[in-house]
């Protein structure tokens, strides 16, 4: 039987090895500075549509993830998807400030980007940003492309 | 105090024996055929004994389970009786965990690369190696390793312990088998699954980082970026770690129950040890997907 100080010895090297690599999973792979700095401020923000934005989508400016969506729903009155967001405390915005709906590639995910404003005010927790523009969705782009060309084709062969 | 434990510790080990002995006597092997009954009535028959055999069974192991928490005031009292087992079921097992680890994070970054490559989005490789393995493939493939590992050891050494009658001659010492034997082996499981688990993950992202950015030449940047990017610290890592822990309670409950319950001798330990590794891979799977379901439907 191996005397106790070396079992003591092996048995610390093997836990240390396990938290090590917990470790570098919480903070090379799940990158968690941001997720503890929790403190965040709420915003709010209505779009027609919000084609395929998800909860935890994230909320970025000038490409800088500066929050994360955390509750999408339908407003039952007015019909307009209201997405709920959470932005980091150390990042104001202008009351201004432009919401648009952004994808990350031609097939990425889509997320909520920022175009700040000129105004002095900030949005302060709870407010809501008044000006959007929904997402593109592909389809209609495509369809309005085709009625376009299907119109003018008309126009010529009329000519 | 001490003494009232005991007798109270006493009191409920007379109560488990007397629980394993009385049902169990009365026919292991199934019902005899009764030369007056249909033989429908006789199917049945025996259809009810395998149903009440096995509900049996598992309330002895609900009811062993408890019995080993409330036993384990001493494993963790004397701790060093549990560092000896973390060392026999934890460090023994690195080898074959990290070996398993790099292996299966190399495969993935493999497959992956070539899936993704047809969409065009090969620097999302860092995002799949890493997803699939902190939420699925760590917890169930290190749990399934950590059955067959160290499962199958803490039965078969349980059950030899029985078959050579080193748990009855501790009974007739005064010494709690449970405490003494069976609580130190399932806290040890319990403790080594979660940080093997987490081990096993770690691993095979380096091995995708391997193949994917130095074999294949992914660029290293996004292949990190991504990753950190939608991976998320409480909703992947944490579930997965919770996922990790729940197999360490079921796999060594099962290994410490098998063992415990197994016949005392050399094929009764020998079908237990089978048992256990049988019986903890699917209870494996099973929990991974019920798990599965609760902590990421729908987000």
């Amino acid at each position: 039987m191996m005397n106790r100080a070396t079992l003591d010895l092996w048995v610390g090297l093997f836990v240390a090895i396990g938290l090590g690599s917990l470790l570098f999973l919480a903070l090379k792979v799940g990158n968690l500075s941001f997720a503890s700095g929790g403190e965040t401020y709420q915003l709010q923000a209505k779009f027609d549509n919000i084609g395929g934005l998800k909860v935890r989508g994230a909320v970025k400016s000038a490409g800088v993830v500066v929050g994360r969506v955390s509750q999408i729903h339908l407003d039952p009155e007015a019909f307009v998807a209201v997405v709920t967001m959470h932005v980091d405390n150390r990042y104001k915005f202008p009351r201004d400030t432009f919401a648009t709906i952004n994808t990350s590639g031609l097939l990425g995910e889509q997320y909520i980007g920022f175009d700040v404003g000129g105004d002095a005010e900030m949005l302060k927790d709870g407010d809501t940003v008044k000006k959007t523009q929904s997402a593109v969705v592909l389809e209609k782009l495509i369809s309005q492309f085709m009625f376009d060309k299907a119109a003018g084709d008309g126009g010529n062969a009329k000519k | 105090m001490a003494d009232s434990q005991k007798s109270k510790a006493a009191a409920s080990l007379q109560k488990q024996r007397d629980s394993l002995a009385s049902p169990r006597g009365t026919g292991s092997q199934g019902p005899k055929l009764e030369p007056g009954k249909s033989p429908l009535a006789h199917i049945l028959t025996k259809l009810g004994h395998g149903v009440t055999d096995r509900l049996w069974r598992l309330g002895f192991a609900a009811h062993f389970f408890v019995a080993v928490l409330l036993n384990s005031g001493t494993a963790l009292r004397r701790f060093q009786l549990t560092i000896r087992e973390i060392y026999f079921s934890g460090t023994l097992s690195i080898i074959i965990i990290l070996v398993s680890g790099l292996f299966v994070g190399m495969v993935l970054g493999l497959q992956g690369y070539d899936t993704l490559e047809r969409y065009g989005s090969s620097e999302a490789l860092g995002v799949l190696v890493a997803l699939s393995l902190v939420r699925e493939l760590g917890p169930v493939v290190a749990g399934l390793l950590f059955a067959s590992r160290a499962g199958a050891a803490i039965t078969a050494e349980i059950g030899l312990m029985k078959a050579t009658e080193q748990i009855s001659a501790m009974e007739m010492m005064a010494v709690n088998p449970i405490a003494r034997v069976v609580a130190p082996r399932f806290w040890a499981g319990v403790i080594s699954m979660p940080l093997l688990a987490a081990l096993f993950s770690a691993m095979g992202i380096f091995g995708g980082y391997l193949v994917g950015v130095r074999l294949i030449g992914v660029d290293a940047g996004s292949f990190w970026s991504q990753m950190q990017a939608t991976v998320d610290f409480r909703e992947d890592i944490l579930n997965g770690v919770i996922k990790s822990f729940v197999f360490g309670i079921l796999i060594s409950w099962i290994a410490v129950f098998e063992g415990y319950d197994a016949d005392p001798t050399a094929e009764g330990v020998s079908r237990a040890t089978t048992r256990t590794v049988v019986t903890s891979s699917l209870s494996i799977l099973a929990a991974d997907f019920i798990l599965t379901a609760f902590m990421f439907r729908g987000s």
